[in-house]
């Protein structure tokens, strides 16, 4: 399996790589990691005339703390987060999805950036980031534009990106109070991806609740009753109804397998939540 | 073609490279180095797994081109190296390989995990080994010899440390001995003071 041929380029600053990227009349991509994007050109289900390596641009591999967020370069690395690199202010989230991420040789170059650029249904941060309230800032053509993640994400490899747009990185918001979090994923084999996955978020004991479930439907969603029946004090099995009328909602295709799988990940999640 | 030079198990490499050429691809067919293979080509496996810049990489995910510059370290460029010397040995008391096709993404592999985690557990090890795929030996040996070369590394490590320790402490005790004996002379050799007589 090799890929078709392309072309390659390795600009030294962001506007140059979206003058590249924007391109008129070439089939254009960008490449972080290349952890995606190379198996998709090696299986030629993605083509490029052209690609263009962002991975040395330093303005895409800063990490900063501000009093009322985090801001997360794209070019931040699966592993770097998982070293804990990135300050943790989500009580340790950020680095237990990261671990688990494929594996260590893939996750040493696959991106933060890459990833929820790809926009793959089932993948990971843009589930957690969409849980964590964060925004994605993008530069382009049309100078910047900052967007919530869950906006940026349009549906199953669809994003918000356009020719010459570049992710620059992710700003997420800090919990006022301590946040309290559940994860669960099922999945075929550990670094495989996500056949179901669930996040819940908290602010502290009694504040605002999400759940975010991906790998159900074209993009990971919000489950609303879910959220509203949990901060009204239900639990547990109580939580079933509030389940299936969200999945309904999000996952209208799925069988009977799959909604008992998304309803288990969904309740371990909050489980898992409720014992932190 | 591009051009790109890269530190290939310690010689310079500067080589045109096709864009589309993956580094798996340059190793094997521009370098002759075969102990790098090719399974999957997809990152699914993990045999081609080198290290670059330090840190292991599916050869197959990476382009020629984007390691330009970087240092590339190969199994044929570990020969000498004292974890690889160890997981060597252990491989094969431990019977940790039939055909041995895994073997060099393994044991790069190991080597990283020897780096990262201390005397690891068998959990730990096969949870870091999940995505290398072995189809003969069923991974219980695998897990067995890298678990073993874990402790005999911790022990050649406090060894090591043991013996540098023994040896600073033999300096420091020499260093303060010719203190000693330097104010003993310069006290011998001192004019007496007025008035002490
Ligand atoms: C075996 C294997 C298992 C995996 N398992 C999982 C898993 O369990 N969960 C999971 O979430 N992921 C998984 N992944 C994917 C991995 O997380 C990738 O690293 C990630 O999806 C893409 O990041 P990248 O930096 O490698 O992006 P690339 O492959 O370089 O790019 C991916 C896409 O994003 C675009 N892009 C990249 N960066 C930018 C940017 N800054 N601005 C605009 N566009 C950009 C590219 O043009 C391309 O379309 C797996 C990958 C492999 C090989
Ligand atoms: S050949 Fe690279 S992971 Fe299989
Ligand atoms: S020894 Fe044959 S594949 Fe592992």
């Amino acid at each position: 399996m090799k890929p078709a041929s392309f072309d390659y380029v390795r600009p030294k600053t962001v506007a140059e790589a979206s003058v590249a990227l924007g391109r008129k009349g070439v089939n254009t991509a960008a490449i972080a990691g290349g952890q995606s994007l190379i198996p998709m050109l090696n299986l030629r289900v993605a083509f490029a005339d052209l690609l263009v390596d962002l991975s040395r641009l330093d303005d895409l591999k800063v990490v900063t703390r501000s009093p009322d967020s985090i801001w997360i370069g794209a070019l931040t690395t699966h592993a770097a987060i998982e070293d804990g690199k990135v300050p943790d202010l989500f009580n340790g989230l950020l680095k237990r999805v990261a671990g688990q991420i494929s594996y260590r040789a893939v996750r040493n170059h696959g991106t933060i950036g890459g990833s929820v650029a790809l926009a793959d249904p089932a993948a990971d941060w843009p589930c957690c980031l969409i849980a964590l309230g964060a925004t994605v800032r993008v530069v382009g053509r049309n100078g910047v534009r900052v967007q919530p993640v869950s906006e940026f994400v349009r549906g199953q490899y669809e994003t918000t990106l356009s020719a010459g747009d570049i992710v620059m990185g992710f700003d997420v918001p800090t919990p006022s109070v301590p946040t309290r979090w559940g994860f669960s994923k099922v999945a075929r084999k550990s670094g495989a991806f996500a056949q179901s996955i669930a996040i819940a978020t908290a602010l502290g004991r009694s504040g605002r609740v999400n759940v975010v479930l991906g790998a159900a439907g074209p993009k990971p969603r919000a489950l609303r009753t879910v959220a509203e029946e949990l901060e009204g004090g239900k639990s547990g099995d109580e939580l079933r109804p509030a389940i299936e009328a969200d999945l309904a909602q999000v996952a209208p295709g799925a069988d009977d397998y799959q909604k008992r799988m998304h309803t288990a990940t969904v309740l371990r999640a909050i489980r898992d939540m409720r014992t932190q | 073609m591009t051009a790109i030079t890269i530190d290939l198990n310690g010689v310079r490499i500067a080589d045109d490279v096709e864009p589309r050429q993956s580094l798996a691809d340059f190793l094997r067919e521009r370098c002759g180095l075969t102990a790098t293979h090719l399974g999957c080509e997809h990152g699914a496996c993990g045999a081609c797994t080198v290290v670059v810049d330090g840190k292991a990489t599916r050869s197959c995910l990476s382009l020629a081109v984007m390691s330009d510059g970087r240092v590339v370290l190969t199994l044929e460029g570990l020969r000498n190296d004292q974890i690889m010397d160890i997981l060597r040995r252990q491989f094969h008391e431990c019977h940790a390989l039939q055909c041995g096709f895994c073997t060099p993404g393994m044991l790069i592999m190991a080597r990283d995990i020897l780096q990262r985690h201390q005397s690891p557990d068998a959990n730990t090890v096969r949870h870091e080994l999940s995505g290398q795929i072995c189809r003969c030996t069923g991974y219980a040996n695998i897990v067995k010899a890298v678990v073993a070369a874990g402790k005999d590394l911790a022990a050649a490590q406090a060894h090591a440390l043991a013996g540098a320790l023994a040896e600073a402490e033999a300096l420091i005790q020499a260093e303060v001995q010719a203190r000693v004996d330097d104010q003993v002379r310069a006290q011998e050799d001192a004019p007496p003071k007025p008035g002490t007589e």
